[in-house]
């Protein structure tokens, strides 16, 4: 269940802090469990490109090493691939069954960057945002 | 245990719940959740297959003899609640799904017509939500004050709070749990009770962890609702009853409407049957309460002073056991004053993660807000773990939780 490599990404995540003037931005929480991330990103300067992506949060290790995990695989992709990424792609990089309930925790990243886009970009939000109320959408 | 009260074998016990007849991921189950639901003895299972199998059929309308015995069987269950809880009548008695819905239904058919701006719903910040939402929203629309006390580290309100309350607001309903599903905490609710009565206000109990765990009396408690869920209870799931004076529940709305909650439909009216047929619209879930019934009977059997007696030794043994677990941080109140009921948290894990490494080990724990969120910002916490015991629970599941809570810290060492 809890591979070296979701330990790893939980202990030192990559890409964790936030940054002062995001192009987009966005909260999430997971009203089951009760997990955070905040999601801050900045374009290149084609204004579509993803040059940074920063995230902070407090949540159980798949929450926050998926979210980890997704700073790494986003970057320099161009902001409508993201909006449209499939969950699978994330999926296979944390390399664990997930039940459920820990299925929300580990695209709780995902599922707040793609509202960062739409806010920003006007990119599709993604399926099952019904789960994910408490995002602030505005 | 005291001269004179009943003890209980909680390994004979155990034998009655088929549940704990099979291995979890290889190992034996330790069923440390019950004050989120509770496991099925036998005896409720074997009875509600018997009645589905000789006894079924719609109640209060089939001349036939299968409608009576399931009206029996229905009616049966509502006066052995009746009695379990010591209510003056049966008919006082109203069958839900859960304590949520019953709380829905005095907040909605009495809180509905009798909230309105200048009034105010007083709770407490150890509400679950079942008990603080339905109370905030009913307020919010009918222009009333929806105000919370504060508690202290053992859960207990500061009723100090309570007279400034009144001072700016007419204070017309208070409500309370009795047990706190989240911290354990055993109330002494007779100030608040009598503080409610004495402005005026109806005092509304969330019974549904108090239920389970020791012996109720409506009467006693002088309280004018009280809700509890079948399924914390040993009885199944999608059945619980919420208890109101007579005159309260007489003067009241319906809540649903429909068929049998009627006593007669005309183009331009229709009137209210009588209690409890009123607050019952549409089928009742029949064989649901009968197992509730038969749930009661099995509780009544062992005893619920021996329940309450066994639980407070096993959460005295089990705050000990966790004591030696490094990291480990407890909240609530001390053992003598808590149902079965632990919460902890492991310093720098998350309680999903200690959970799910838990389950790997064949402990079955609650990680999570526990529908407290107001609890768990008052805390400064996401969430926590939550061990819970009930008369099945024997000291060995402890002791493999401690084992296990040993490897959650290995994983993440």
């Amino acid at each position: 269940m809890y591979r070296e490599v979701i330990l790893d990404h939980y202990k030192n995540p990559r890409g964790h802090g936030t940054l002062d003037d995001a192009d987009a931005h966005a909260d999430g929480q997971n009203p089951l469990c009760g997990d955070e991330v905040s999601i801050y990103v900045a374009f290149g300067e084609d204004g579509e490109t993803i040059d940074e992506v920063k995230f902070s949060g407090r949540g159980c290790a798949i929450s926050q090493a998926a979210t980890s995990m997704l700073t790494e695989m986003v970057q320099g992709r161009k902001a409508t691939e993201v909006a449209t990424l499939d969950k699978d792609e994330l999926l296979e990089e944390i390399g664990i069954p997930l039940t459920p309930v820990r299925l929300k925790c580990a695209m709780l990243g995902l599922t707040t960057l793609k509202v960062a886009l739409h806010k920003a970009k006007g990119t599709p939000l993604p399926d099952g945002l019904a789960g994910f109320d408490d995002l602030e959408l505005s | 245990m005291t001269a004179g009260s009943k003890t209980l074998n909680a390994h004979a016990i155990r034998a009655d719940f088929p549940i704990f007849e099979q291995l979890i991921h290889g190992k034996p189950l330790a069923y440390l959740d019950s004050a989120n639901s509770s496991q099925k003895p036998r005896q409720v299972i074997d009875a509600m297959t018997t009645f589905y199998e000789t006894s079924y059929a719609n109640v209060h309308r089939a001349v036939h003899v299968l409608g009576e015995r399931a009206t029996a069987g229905l009616e049966g269950a509502r006066e052995k609640v009746r009695a379990f809880i010591n209510a003056p009548e049966a008919r006082e008695v109203i069958f839900v799904r859960n304590a949520t819905e019953g709380l829905n239904l005095i907040a909605y058919a009495w809180g509905g017509t009798n909230l309105g701006p200048g009034d105010a719903v007083v709770v407490t910040e150890l509400e679950h939500h079942s008990n603080f939402v339905p109370w905030q929203y009913i307020a919010q629309r009918n222009g009333a004050s929806f105000l919370m006390l504060e508690i202290d580290d053992n859960g207990d309100p500061d009723l100090s709070q309570l007279d400034a309350i009144a001072r700016d607001h007419t204070v017309k309903v208070v409500a309370t749990n009795l047990v706190s599903n989240s911290l354990g905490t055993i109330h002494d609710l007779g100030p608040l009770v009598g503080w409610a009565h004495e402005h005026g206000a109806i005092f509304v109990c969330d019974a549904a962890q108090a239920a389970p765990h020791m012996p109720l009396d409506v009467q006693a408690l002088d309280c004018d609702f009280l809700a509890i869920s079948g399924h914390k209870m040993c009885g199944p799931s999608g059945i619980g009853a919420v208890w109101g004076r007579a005159r309260l529940l007489e003067a009241m709305e319906p809540f649903l409407l429909g068929g049998h909650m009627i006593n007669s439909v005309r183009y331009d009216k229709t009137t209210w049957g009588e209690l409890p047929h009123k607050f019952e619209a549409g089928t009742s879930p029949i064989v649901e309460a009968y197992g509730l019934g038969v749930a009661v009977d099995y509780l009544s059997a062992v005893g619920l002073d021996a329940i309450e007696a066994h639980e407070h030794e096993l959460v005295a043994y089990a705050l000990g056991r966790l004591g030696e677990v490094p990291g480990l941080k407890l909240y609530g109140p001390p053992a003598d004053r808590r149902a079965g009921v632990v919460s902890f948290n492991v310093e720098g894990i998350h309680p999903h993660d200690v959970a799910q490494i838990l389950d790997m080990q064949g402990v079955a724990i609650r990680a999570g807000h526990h529908c407290c969120q107001p609890l768990m910002h008052k805390l400064g916490l996401a969430a926590t773990n939550r061990a819970s015991f009930y008369l099945y629970t024997v000291r060995e599941e402890i002791d493999q939780l401690v084992e296990g809570l040993h490897t959650v810290q290995k994983v993440f060492a």
